[in-house]
């Protein structure tokens, strides 16, 4: 579904993705973990379209996408809910989710899916009219997510979505990652959390400094002593 | 009392004009983070558009507001890709010494194209009756006012509030990488921005000239600075802000006129401005943003 061959990207002088490839396929979670800075975000953001690659290609159900503008990605099915959920604090949840669905023209559609959201965060449906800033962290990240779908993707691509919240927050979270996985979306999954990714992701790629150091199976990842050792505490 | 009376109204139809190139400011700075310093000569060219459109094409009061507006906002869009926006990603201090170097260029063009010579607005253009209300006398023309810039707030809050461009206007202020990855066209939703702005300048340019009868390329520096104290005032970036600085600032203004003050009216302006930023630099309805983990 979605092909990455060696992609290199610079933030000026700063080689961000050393060569980088990989590989989506239809109706997969593939998770990419790695620490602080290894380049994961920047990965994000090369695919969505807000940073463009020196060389390289990405093709998204083999069309040519590296480079491009990111309404034409969304608008081909890849939607991205960003590293801190960057919801529009000054706008209504309501809002935040028309705007989600931006780029679409079908009413009907658009109607639906917002009892889809609905359906999947009850939380967002409480809360419909009230100013997005003044949710939680955890309802906020439940809104990125929501708006993410709102554009109805095919892939979803999702940054570090268990970021500053509680356990158990994060566990329900998961839990609708992989409902979101039911309805057939694929799902590209950041985490620096990589014993809750590794459990829910059908495969794995380990980033480091910039370029993929391994890949494979999530249970051969979570085998591998390297891996353990490394990003899931040991043991 | 009566005088005092008499005296608000003029400044809230004076304050009303102001709220009105407020607005663009306060828009545009919401949007990119530029004080658009050429803004209060958009005003002066909505002005001429207006005089030209009444005394040269012979239009009456109403078509030649909107030819004007619609003039100015092609006008503020063009501002905008030539000297802003290749400028998007250079420091903010390039962009605002832009901005004075584009001012200067309007004003001296317009000399240079026209001449200095100042011009008389017609004042007969709409046929006014004043209002007496218990002995107090409101002019016509500041019903006039009123009632042309309170119709186009509320048009303009019906377009930021309700609208799909609106609401893209707001997304992208708030920020814009998060707006670009719901698949908003940043550069056009910028332009959009400029584009009503500068039609809300336009606007305040006509009732401008019918308010002081006279029009010369220099007119929109004062006011236009002034438009700019009452962005601050409210709080710059937030539209309410901007319409609340503005009729208070025109108050301020009557008021001090009022006084006996009247040569000190263009110097209130700065007073308020120094006031509020010592004890308020984020303005009347501003508030600090924290940010939620």
């Amino acid at each position: 579904m979605l092909k990455i061959n060696d992609i290199n990207v610079y933030y000026g002088n700063i080689h961000a993705l050393k060569g980088v490839s990989l590989e989506i396929n239809q109706g997969e979670i593939v998770t990419l973990i790695g620490a602080n800075g290894a380049g994961k975000s920047t990965l994000l953001k090369t695919i969505s379209g807000l940073l463009k690659p020196k060389n390289g290609e990405i093709l998204f159900e083999s069309e040519h996408v590296a480079g491009k503008v990111p309404q034409l990605i969304v608008k081909r099915g890849i939607s991205q809910v960003p590293e801190g959920r960057r919801v529009f604090a000054n706008m209504s949840v309501e809002e935040n989710l028309e705007l989600g669905a931006y780029l679409r023209k079908d009413k009907k559609g658009i109607r639906e899916d917002f009892e889809k959201v609905f359906q999947l965060f009850p939380r967002l449906q409480e809360r419909r009219k009230q100013q997005s800033g003044t949710l939680s962290g955890g309802e906020q990240q439940m809104l990125a997510m929501g708006r993410a779908l709102m554009a109805r993707p095919r892939l979803l691509l999702l940054d570090e979505p268990s970021m500053g919240l509680a356990p158990l927050l994060v566990k329900t979270i998961f839990r609708i990652i992989e409902e979101i996985k039911q309805t057939g979306t694929t799902i590209l999954l950041v985490e620096q959390n990589a014993n809750m990714a590794l459990s829910i992701a059908d495969r794995a790629y380990v980033i480091e400094t910039g370029k993929i150091v391994a890949s494979g199976t999530s249970e051969e990842l979570s085998q591998s002593d390297q891996i353990r050792n490394a990003y899931l505490g040991g043991h | 009392m009566e005088q005092l009376i008499q005296q608000l109204v003029n400044g809230i139809s004076l304050g009303s004009i102001y709220a009105l190139i407020a607005l663009g400011y306060t828009m545009v700075y919401g949007i990119v983070k530029l004080i658009n310093f050429a803004h209060g000569d958009v005003v002066m060219v909505g002005a001429f558009i207006g005089f030209y459109s009444i005394t040269i094409l012979d239009l009456g009061f109403f078509p030649a507001l909107l030819i004007s507006m619609a003039s100015c906002a092609i006008f503020g869009v063009l501002i905008e890709r030539i000297a802003y926006k290749p400028l998007r990603n250079a420091t903010r201090i390039a962009a605002l010494i832009t901005a004075i170097g584009v001012s200067l260029f309007i004003e001296y063009g317009t000399i240079y194209v026209r001449g200095a010579q100042p011009e008389a607005y017609p004042d007969n253009i709409v046929p006014l009756k004043s209002l007496e209300i218990s002995g107090v006398k409101i002019s016509g023309q500041s019903i006039l006012i009123l009632v042309i810039s309170i119709s186009l707030m509320i048009l303009l809050q019906f377009i930021v509030h309700k609208t799909k461009i609106g609401k893209a206007m707001r997304a992208v202020s708030y920020d814009m990488d998060a707006a670009r990855l719901m698949g908003i066209n940043v550069n056009n939703t910028i332009s959009a921005t400029f584009a009503i702005g500068s039609a809300l300048a336009g606007a305040a340019g006509v009732i401008l000239g019918m308010y002081y009868t006279k029009i010369d390329p220099l007119m929109g520096i004062t006011p236009g600075i002034k438009a700019f104290v009452a962005a601050v005032l409210g709080g710059i970036g937030i539209i309410p802000g901007a319409m609340t600085g503005g009729l208070l600032l025109g108050v301020i203004e009557s008021l001090v006129s009022a006084a006996g003050g009247s040569l000190w009216r263009d110097a209130v302006a700065f007073v308020v401005l120094i006031l509020i930023l010592i004890f308020r630099p984020a303005g009347l309805f501003g508030k600090n943003v924290r940010e939620k983990v």
